[in-house]
């Protein structure tokens, strides 16, 4: 009787992906230009709902986000259960690449947050025709570990507990209670090790502060938004890669954190909407 | 102050239910003064004040006093709020055996930040 329907649909797409088979969870919402959305590590597409639930963005958009393979409801490939995950740079960059071809997504905006937006800047580099425009959230080139990152993934520590607890400072102090909780409830809700091998991308493979400053927003226009109150991806950390790269925007989003999207939707829109009338202003 | 830790800890049942399984000692260091915090069971039994001879505590968490005066105001500047956000910018030196410590992460940085302004028991 009060049930209410939102407007994302999902689907589960089965799709060879760096020679093996896997099955992936993809939402959308919207319709017109594509918005492609990547998650943070250790969570899954569900950080995007603020966004497919406001009609300003599906309006004009159609927004989708996939969970990774391993997060979310999508599944690992078969024999994960003998190997260790970990990200790299090159299957990350595949895997976006090859989503985007299967969803017949042409010249999409790309989104993408944490580890999300360190990719940004690897496409925005090394496939910059690809993308209409580039949005990288709590963008920064390298992150130093500053914790142990055995802790995430060991008997004796419960791993949902920890990633959440690990991460929970990283939302802003104004995020309301329900968005700060069900962000931090997708932390725990992660695979064991998972969001352990999503920072080995972070923290040790992703590194790409040697060669950030040769991206070209001529090719493919690049935004930066951050969070205030990100120690992960600090600030100054994304003005260093703003100002290292010439025609890069960086917007400091003042009492946000890291998951802004996420962690306070509403706030965050405020910042994002203006990019997306910039974007669909360039025509590109 | 770190002396109200017990009450206020002790006064919040959820806090004291998350750490049900906790039993344990640690030394906190706020610049040069020592407190010796036991827990039993998720309630906090004894806050001591150093300086001790030959304290006995499963870890330590050390910073400066003027870095837990920015964590414990009541609106922390970024960078401040947060155990992990001192870790990062190594002003917090967390010593000795620390799986107790990341077994129950959530119980200590709320516990911890009980004692900032404003908070409630």
């Amino acid at each position: 009787m009060s049930a209410k329907f939102e407007p994302i649909v999902g689907r589960y797409m089965n799709l060879d992906l760096l020679g093996k088979s896997h099955r992936l969870y993809v939402e959308e919402a919207g319709e017109g230009t594509p918005l492609l959305c990547l998650h943070t590590a250790g969570s899954d597409g569900r950080q995007y709902r603020g966004l497919m639930n406001d009609a300003r963005v599906t309006a004009k958009h159609r927004v989708i986000a996939f969970d990774m393979p391993w997060h979310g409801k999508s599944s690992p490939p078969s024999g994960w259960h003998d190997v260790e995950y970990q990200l790299t740079s090159a299957q990350y960059t595949a895997m976006i690449l090859e989503v985007m071809t299967a969803l017949g997504l042409e010249k999409p905006i790309l989104i993408g947050c944490s580890i999300g937006g360190r990719i940004c800047l690897h496409l925005a580099l090394e496939h910059p025709e690809r993308f209409r425009a580039i949005i990288g959230l709590q963008a920064g080139a390298h992150v130093d570990p500053y914790y142990d990152l055995n802790f995430l993934h060991r008997p004796g520590v419960h791993g949902g507990e920890v990633c959440a607890a690990i991460v929970s400072g990283l939302v802003g102090p104004d995020a309301p209670d329900s968005e700060r909780w069900e962000t931090l409830w997708h932390y725990m809700q992660g695979g064991p090790g998972v969001f352990k091998g999503d920072l080995f991308f972070y923290k040790i493979d992703g590194d790409i502060r040697g060669r950030v400053a040769q991206i070209d927003t001529k090719r493919c226009p690049l935004f930066l938004l951050s969070g205030e109150y990100d120690y992960s991806c600090t600030p100054e950390e994304t003005l260093a890669v703003a100002n290292s790269i010439a025609g890069c925007e960086a917007t400091i989003m003042k009492g946000l954190g890291h998951f802004p999207m996420s962690e306070d939707p509403q706030a965050f829109l405020r910042h994002l909407l203006p990019v997306l009338e910039k974007i669909a202003a360039h025509g590109a | 102050m770190i002396e109200t830790l017990k009450d206020k800890v002790n006064g919040d049942a959820g806090l004291v239910r998350r750490g049900r399984y906790l039993t344990t000692n640690f030394l906190l260091e706020v610049g040069p003064t020592a407190w010796l915090i036991s827990i039993f069971e998720g309630r906090i039994v004894a806050v001591t004040k150093g300086p001790f001879v030959t304290p006995s505590s499963a870890f330590a968490l050390r910073a400066p006093s003027e870095e837990w005066e920015k964590f414990w105001s009541r609106r922390p500047p970024p960078g401040s709020n947060d155990l992990m956000a001192l870790l990062k910018r190594r002003v917090l030196k967390a010593e000795g055996d620390l799986q107790i410590f990341m077994a129950n992460l959530r119980y200590f940085k709320e516990a911890l930040a009980k004692l900032r302004a404003g908070a409630s028991a």
